[in-house]
C-alpha cells in the first residue's frame, strides 16, 4: 500500500500554525483552541492509522521491516552523490516516534483548552503548538541527516518561543534564551559532526548511512584525528548535539530553567518528545555508532548512566514539582542513552536498542502524565512549590488517583508499563556492563523515593488551610489525564521487541525474574522510605537533610553546575577572551574607522569658510586663476 | 578683411569688452547687471571668432557658424538666467548677489 498520505500529517499542523499564526487574533479564542486540537486529532488517527498499517500489513517483508521513502524531493544539490533532500522514511522507530509524538501532542492540545483559558496570547501558544508538533514530526520522518539537521533547529526555536511564552516575566524570558544559547552550542557540534560525516561519506541519506554496505566509510575509518579515527569524531560531535538536545551532563543546564514555560509545553517539549530527540538520533544512527565508533558508544553510555545518577540524586531535594519532575526526565533520559550505549547489533544482541525506545515509548505517556497531572494541581493552587501543596487528595479525586498511577510507573511497579521497559533496560546494562548496571539499579530506587516524596508531599502530608479550595480541573483537562493514565498502564503490553529491534528483525524477549524481582524490591524500598518520610508531617527529613550537612546543601543547589558554567563563562571567557577581543574591536578595528571620520570632518570644518557663497568671488578666483594659469602655461610650460 | 583696419585693433577692442565683461560680473552687485556682463564676454568672444576666421581663413566658415552657435546658447542661457532671478526675487524680494547664498554647503 502506499502511504502518499503521510504528508498530511506534516501538512496538518504546519497549516494549523499558520493559520493560528497570521489570523489568530482574529478568532476567539476558543475557536483558535479546537482548530488545532482538531488538527491534531486528524493527524493522530493518520498516525495510528499508519503505524497499523505498517507494522502489521506491510512493513514486515521476509522477517525484516522494510524502510520506506515514501517520498524524497531534491532539496539543494552539490554533487551527484551529494544533496540535501527533504522527505519521508518510514520505519519501526519514526512511526512510533510518530505514534509517541501525535499522542502526546494531541493530548497537551486539549488539556491547554482548560489550562491556558482566559490567558493573554492563548492563540499564539496554539501556533507555536502546531509549529513545534511539525517540526517533531518532520525530524523523525527525515530521510537524511540534514534535513533532520533543519527540523532540530525548528524544534529549538519553538522550544524557545514557549519557553519565553510568558515573556513579560524576566524569568522566562532567561530561562528561554539558556535554553536556546545551550542547545544552540551543542548544535553546533552537531553540525560540525554532519559534516565531518559527509565529507569522509560522500552522502546525508540515512538509507545509505546506515545501510549494509559499509565500504563508504572506509575513507573516515582510515583518516584519524588526535588519535581517534574521523568517524569516531564525527560519532563524537553528532553525540554532543543529541546531547544538548536531550540535557545530558553537563549540557542539563537548560532544562530546570525550561520550566518556566506554561505546565503543558514541559509536558510535550520538555518531557516527551523534543528531549528525546537526542536519544532518537542515537538510535537512528545506531549502525555508524555500533560499527565505526564504538567509542563514542561507550561514551553514550557513561553519560547516560552518570546524568541518571546525578539528576536522580538532585530530584531528591527540589522543592518545585515541575523541577523535580524536570530532574526525572533527565534521569529516564540518561537511562535511554545507557541503554542504547550498552546495546550490541541484531536479535537479542539488540536488546539495549529496543529497551531503549521502549522505555522512550513509555516514558512520554508517564511522564506526559506527570506533568499534566502537576499543571493540574498547579491550576488548582496556584503554585509550583511543594510546601504549599499538602492533603491535596480530596479535592482533586482524578488527578490525585491519575498522578498515582504515573508514580507507580515510573518506580516500575509490576504490570505497568514502566516496569517492562525498565526491566528490559536493566537486563541490557547487566549483560554488557555490571558497573552500569550496579549505577541503574541504584537510580531505580532512588526514582521510586523522590516521585513518592513528590506525590506525598503534594496529595498527603500535611493538612493546608488554602485561601479558597482547590477544586478539580475542567473536563478537558481531566479527559487526557485519564487517556495518558490508560496508555501508562498498557503500553507496557505492546509486544515491543517484535516490532522495534536493531536489525528490524523481530526477536522475542522474556521477563528476566533474576533482575525483575531486584529492581522491584529496591523500588517498592524507595516508595516505603518515602511514606515513612512524608506520608505524615513530620521533622524527620529536616533533620536527615540537617544531618547530611553540607552534602544536603550541595545536591539542593544542583551541584552548583549552574554557578561553576556562569563562573566559566563570567569570569573567564568574559575576562579573558571576550573583553581583550571587545576592546580590540572598540579601540582598534572602530577607532581606524572613527578617526578617518574624525579627519574629514574637523578638516571640512576648518575650510568650509572658503565656501561663502558669493558668486562674485567665486568670479574673482576663477578670473584670476585663469589668467595665472594662462601665464603658467605661457611662460613655464612649453 | 575690412579695408585699412588691421586686425589688432579689432582684438583690442574685444580684449577691452572682454575685462569689461569679467569686471563687472565681479564686482556688480545687480544681478542683471552681472547677466548683461556675461553676454558682454560672450561677444567678446564672438568677435575674436569672427576676426579670427575673416583675417586668418577668409575661404572658411567654422568662424562664422561657432559665433552664431554662441549667440543661440547665449540667449538660451539669458532665458534661464532671467528665470532664476525672477524666482530668487520672488524668494528674497531682492536680486542683491550678495544676499543669494544660502546654497553655500
Amino acid at each position: 500500500m502506499s502511504f502518499q498520505y503521510t504528508i498530511l500529517i506534516l501538512l496538518i499542523p504546519l497549516a494549523c500554525f499558520l493559520i493560528n499564526g497570521l489570523f489568530g487574533m482574529k478568532f476567539k479564542p476558543l475557536l483558535s483552541g479546537i482548530l488545532g486540537t482538531a488538527g491534531l486529532g486528524v493527524i493522530w488517527l493518520l498516525s495510528l492509522f499508519t503505524a497499523y498499517a505498517y507494522f502489521f500489513q506491510v512493513g514486515l517483508v521476509n522477517g525484516e521491516f522494510q524502510k520506506i521513502v515514501v517520498m524524497n524531493a531534491e532539496w539543494l544539490r552539490f554533487t551527484d552523490k551529494l544533496h540535501i533532500d527533504m522527505g519521508i522514511l518510514l520505519d519501526p522507530i519514526s512511526v512510533m516516534m510518530l505514534v509517541v509524538i501525535t499522542t502526546v501532542s494531541f493530548m497537551v492540545h486539549l488539556y491547554s483548552i482548560g489550562y491556558m483559558h482566559g490567558e493573554r496570547g492563548f492563540q499564539r501558544f496554539y501556533a507555536f503548538l502546531a509549529l513545534f508538533t511539525f517540526s517533531m514530526l518532520g525530524l523523525v520522518v527525515a530521510t537524511n541527516i540534514f534535513q533532520m539537521y533543519v527540523f532540530w533547529e525548528l524544534v529549538g526555536v519553538s522550544s524557545f518561543l514557549l519557553i519565553g511564552f510568558y515573556y513579560d516575566r524576566p524569568s522566562a524570558v532567561a530561562a528561554s534564551k539558556k535554553a536556546f544559547i545551550v542547545t544552540r552550542f551543542a548544535d553546533l557540534g552537531f553540525l560540525i559532526g554532519i559534516l565531518v560525516l559527509s565529507y569522509f561519506t560522500g552522502t546525508f541519506d540515512f538509507m545509505a548511512l546506515t545501510g549494509s554496505d559499509q565500504s563508504i566509510f572506509a575513507s573516515g575509518a582510515a583518516a584519524s584525528f588526535m588519535g581517534l579515527s574521523a568517524l569516531t569524531w564525527a560519532a563524537l560531535l553528532i553525540f554532543m548535539g543529541g546531547a544538548g538536545k536531550s540535557a545530558m551532563f553537563p549540557l542539563h543546564i537548560w532544562l530546570p530553567d525550561a520550566m518556566e514555560g506554561p505546565t503543558p509545553v514541559s509536558a510535550l517539549i520538555h518531557a516527551a518528545t523534543m528531549v528525546v530527540a537526542g536519544v532518537f538520533l542515537v538510535a537512528r544512527m545506531f549502525p555508524v555508532f555500533f560499527f565505526q565508533a564504538p567509542a563514542a558508544l561507550e561514551l553514550v553510555a557513561y553519560v547516560g548512566g552518570f546524568t541518571s545518577l546525578f539528576a536522580a540524586i538532585i530530584a531528591c531535594t527540589q522543592f518545585d514539582i515541575k523541577r523535580v519532575l524536570a530532574f526525572s526526565t533527565l534521569s529516564q533520559i540518561g537511562y535511554m542513552m545507557l541503554a542504547l550505549g550498552v546495546s550490541g547489533y541484531g536479535g537479542h544482541e539488540g536488546l539495549g536498542y529496543m529497551a531503549s525506545l521502549f522505555h522512550l515509548f513509555t516514558h512520554a505517556m508517564f511522564k506526559a502524565l506527570l506533568f499534566l497531572g502537576a499543571g493540574s494541581v498547579i491550576h488548582a493552587v496556584h503554585s509550583n512549590v511543594m510546601q504549599d501543596m499538602g492533603g491535596l487528595r480530596k479535592y482533586l479525586p482524578v488527578t490525585h488517583l491519575t498522578f498515582l498511577i504515573a508514580c507507580l510507573t515510573i518506580a516500575g511497579v509490576p504490570f505497568l508499563s514502566g516496569f517492562f521497559s525498565k526491566d528490559e533496560i536493566l537486563v541490557a546494562a547487566w549483560q554488557s556492563n555490571k558497573f552500569l548496571f550496579a549505577v541503574e539499579f541504584l537510580v531505580a530506587g532512588i526514582t521510586a523515593f523522590y516521585m513518592f516524596r513528590l506525590y506525598f508531599n503534594i496529595f498527603w502530608g500535611k493538612e493546608k488551610t488554602y485561601a479558597h479550595p482547590p477544586h478539580e480541573s475542567p473536563l478537558t483537562m481531566t479527559i487526557p489525564l485519564v487517556l495518558l493514565a490508560l496508555g501508562s498502564i498498557f503500553a507496557g503490553y505492546l509486544p515491543f521487541s517484535e516490532l522495534i529491534s536493531s536489525d528490524y528483525k523481530p526477536f522475542e524477549t522474556t521477563l528476566h525474574l533474576s533482575v525483575a524481582i531486584p529492581s522491584v524490591l529496591i523500588g517498592l524500598a524507595g516508595i516505603g522510605l518515602a511514606m515513612l518520610l512524608y506520608r505524615r508531617e513530620s521533622t524527620l527529613p529536616d533533620r536527615i537533610a540537617a544531618s547530611l550537612g553540607s552534602f544536603y546543601k550541595v545536591v539542593l543547589n544542583k551541584f552548583y553546575i549552574d554557578e561553576l558554567y556562569l563562573f566559566v563563562t563570567r569570569k573567564i571567557i568574559f575576562n579573558y577572551i571576550s573583553r581583550p577581543i571587545a576592546w580590540f574591536d572598540r579601540h582598534i578595528v572602530d577607532g581606524t574607522m572613527n578617526g578617518i571620520g574624525w579627519v574629514t570632518e574637523t578638516s571640512s570644518q576648518k575650510i568650509k569658510g572658503l565656501q561663502s557663497g558669493r558668486i562674485s568671488q567665486y568670479g574673482f578666483v576663477f578670473a584670476i586663476a585663469a589668467v595665472g594659469l594662462a601665464l603658467v602655461f605661457i611662460y613655464f610650460i612649453n | 578683411m575690412i579695408e585699412g583696419i588691421p586686425m589688432q585693433h579689432v582684438l583690442i577692442v574685444s580684449l577691452f569688452m572682454f575685462f569689461a565683461g569679467v569686471c563687472g560680473f565681479i564686482i556688480r552687485k545687480n544681478m542683471i547687471t552681472i547677466l548683461m556682463s556675461v553676454e558682454l564676454i560672450l561677444n567678446a568672444v564672438n568677435i575674436n571668432l569672427l576676426v579670427f576666421n575673416k583675417y586668418l581663413f577668409p575661404e572658411q566658415l567654422q568662424g562664422h557658424f561657432f559665433a552664431l552657435f554662441v549667440m543661440g546658447i547665449a540667449a538660451a542661457e539669458a532665458a534661464v538666467a532671467i528665470a532664476l532671478i525672477i524666482n530668487i526675487y520672488r524668494r528674497l524680494n531682492s536680486i542683491n548677489v550678495e544676499e543669494v547664498t544660502e546654497m553655500k554647503y
